[in-house]
């Protein structure tokens, strides 16, 4: 037997500095992006980086990214993916107020993601046995040597930040899950399932420009 | 609150869709095409992210003050990208003894 919460929220409570309810769904959705033009930025950053890395240290960066599984990566894009897709179920159940649905798409959200982090841990402990974790294990032979540590730095740097970003969605998720079970919320309030939402397939989307990046330009 | 509800068999389609563009990016990783290699690359993840924001993230459904938002972000990252690069490849046009 399920205790249902039936906060005031659940029941279309609008704040008293917003007009109606279309107009706090509206406040909330663009503070989400607000936020999220800073983790452009912030990630941008990296990017830039590598990108003027890449250009000026091609060849290493090639040799670099052959060490890399294509197929691990490929299957954690298609897990990623897959994780959006529930996550945007779990929105929709929320719309249209199923409470049982919010929680079994959650449920199955954050599994995916832990399946996307096992994955990478998997591949990490490649990295570890392949000695080519930059500052810590790095025994690499060749010319290429030092600025393939460089292309190994980005590596960890740019995946680890991105793994960092799914081990808060998940621990966002978590709290989501706990309080759709509780029935918090409903048809006429969801909007911290559907902000950790836009979070979620944003960090989606920086995975999406990763996997080409690292994996697959330099492959053939 | 009222926005939009997406039916779920358009999250379906975008799903293999994206599905399907990962495929054929990987497929293209295994063909030597010189330069056109990273452009692929890079147009089929720009074209996955748009499925992305447009549907999943509702932006195709929302407010013209939300486009502003995320067209904002798109500008900005351009910006931070090409005059970032253009200072780089710029550099030796105009050498400076010393440096």
């Amino acid at each position: 037997m399920v205790h249902e919460e039936r906060s005031e929220l659940a029941e279309g409570y609008v704040a008293h500095q917003f007009d109606d309810p279309e107009q706090q769904y509206e406040a909330v959705t663009l503070g989400m992006w607000a936020f999220l033009l800073t983790e452009i930025m912030f990630f941008g950053g990296v990017f830039t980086g590598y990108a003027i890395y890449r250009a000026a240290y091609l060849e290493a960066f090639i040799e670099g990214s052959h060490h890399l599984d294509i197929w691990l990566g490929g299957i954690n894009t298609a897990v990623l993916i897959g994780s959006s897709l529930t996550m945007a179920l779990a929105v929709h159940g929320a719309q249209i107020g199923e409470r049982r649905a919010i929680v079994r798409f959650l449920l199955l959200t954050m599994l995916l993601g832990l399946v996307f982090l096992g994955i990478k841990a998997v591949e990490y402990g490649h990295k570890f046995d392949e000695r080519i974790v930059p500052g810590m294990n790095f025994v690499y032979e060749g010319p290429q040597a030092p600025h393939v540590q460089l292309f190994f730095g980005f590596y960890f740097a740019m995946t680890g930040l991105h793994a960092l970003h799914m081990v808060i969605g998940i621990g966002l998720l978590a709290v989501l899950t706990w309080q759709a079970w509780r029935g918090r919320f409903s048809a006429a309030y969801y909007a911290p399932v559907e902000i950790s939402g836009l979070y979620w397939h944003f960090v989606d989307l920086v995975w999406i420009f990763l996997f080409p990046l690292l994996y697959l330009i330099g492959r053939h | 609150m009222s926005p939009h509800i997406v039916p779920r068999r358009v999250y379906y389609r975008i799903f293999a869709t994206l599905l399907a563009l990962t495929l054929v990016t990987v497929g293209v990783a295994f063909l030597d095409l010189g330069p056109l290699n990273t452009i692929i690359a890079l147009t089929i993840a720009t074209g996955k992210a748009l499925l992305v924001i447009l549907f999943f993230m509702h932006l195709r459904y929302s407010s013209v003050l939300t486009w502003i938002f995320a067209g904002a972000g798109v500008l900005w990252l351009i910006h931070l990208l090409l005059f970032t690069s253009l200072d780089y490849v710029s550099r030796p046009w105009f050498p400076v003894t010393g440096w």
